[in-house]
């Protein structure tokens, strides 16, 4: 069964990163990869939510697994991040490289801080 | 009553929409069967591996930094080597790696190891993922254009 929450949970997620990341990229021309970047955040936001009910009670392992370690997990990624970071130092965009690295690590936890407080908030 | 170009432009669009819609449905399936493969695979890692409280998270640790390797190598193949299947990419590379890595475990991690009292862990956890997997990224990358391309950009 909690095979079957995290299988699930991974094949909503990775969708919903894809299609977030089209609609996100169609909307913009910088080069900046938003796409993963709005994914990353709202995920970081999403999982912070869910541990701060859990730590409060209101949320079961079940809920965690489908929606943590399945959905959000595979809403957010590292690899994706990664590539698209080292194309921009590649392509000469160094400073902007160094600004998604640092930009997205900073609003994810940002993101994982504040949900957290707010999950714990609200359900606590 | 109904603008004239609104009656004229319907015919054309909705189904343009519909086709687009479909053909993305294939892509869209391919993705969701490498997510659910890519994130069971890390929780096996995470039930291997588990974390002690308060302990660095070295099972997602590897994840991340292994996924960032094999999605340079992967990426320079199916861009710079060789063409791939069009559903080659979306089920492994935005599917499986990106199900197999995650952002949201590390950044609540991190918020949990300082919410536990271990700051000088959070922070080595915070650097050590990302720098191992910018230089996974990029060495795994270089290697297979050196491999497989002989050295040519």
């Amino acid at each position: 069964m909690n095979w079957l929450l995290v299988v699930v949970g991974g094949m909503v997620g990775a969708p919903l990163r894809y299609l977030t990341d089209r609609a996100v990229q169609s909307r913009h021309d910088s080069v900046l990869p938003w796409g993963t970047f709005a994914a990353n955040v709202t995920g970081c936001l999403l999982l912070g939510l869910l541990t701060g009910a859990a730590v409060a009670g209101a949320a079961d392992s079940g809920v965690l697994l489908f929606l943590g370690t399945g959905l959000c997990g595979a809403l957010t990624t590292y690899s994706t991040f990664s590539y698209e970071t080292l194309r921009l130092a590649e392509t000469g965009a160094r400073l902007y490289a160094a600004a998604n690295a640092a930009g997205s690590v900073a609003a994810g936890l940002g993101a994982a801080f504040a949900g957290v407080a707010v999950g714990q908030a609200v359900w606590g | 009553m109904t603008a004239p170009e609104a009656d004229s432009l319907s015919p054309d669009t909705r189904p343009a929409r519909r086709s687009v819609w479909r053909a993305q449905l294939p892509v869209v399936a391919a993705v969701s069967l490498g997510g659910g493969a890519g994130a069971a695979a890390r929780y096996a890692a995470t039930l291997r591996w588990p974390a002690e409280p308060g302990g660095f998270p070295w099972a997602v640790f590897w994840a991340n930094v292994i996924g960032c390797a094999v999605i340079g190598v992967f990426l320079v193949v199916v861009t710079e080597v060789r063409s791939a299947h069009p559903l080659v990419r979306p089920f492994f590379g935005t599917g499986v790696l990106g199900g197999f890595t995650t952002f949201s475990t590390y950044a609540v991690d991190i918020r949990n190891l300082v919410d536990a009292g271990r700051p000088g862990t959070a922070l080595a956890y915070l650097a050590a993922t990302l720098g191992g997997a910018l230089v996974a990224v990029w060495l795994a990358a270089t290697a297979a254009r050196r491999l497989l391309l002989g050295g040519r950009p």
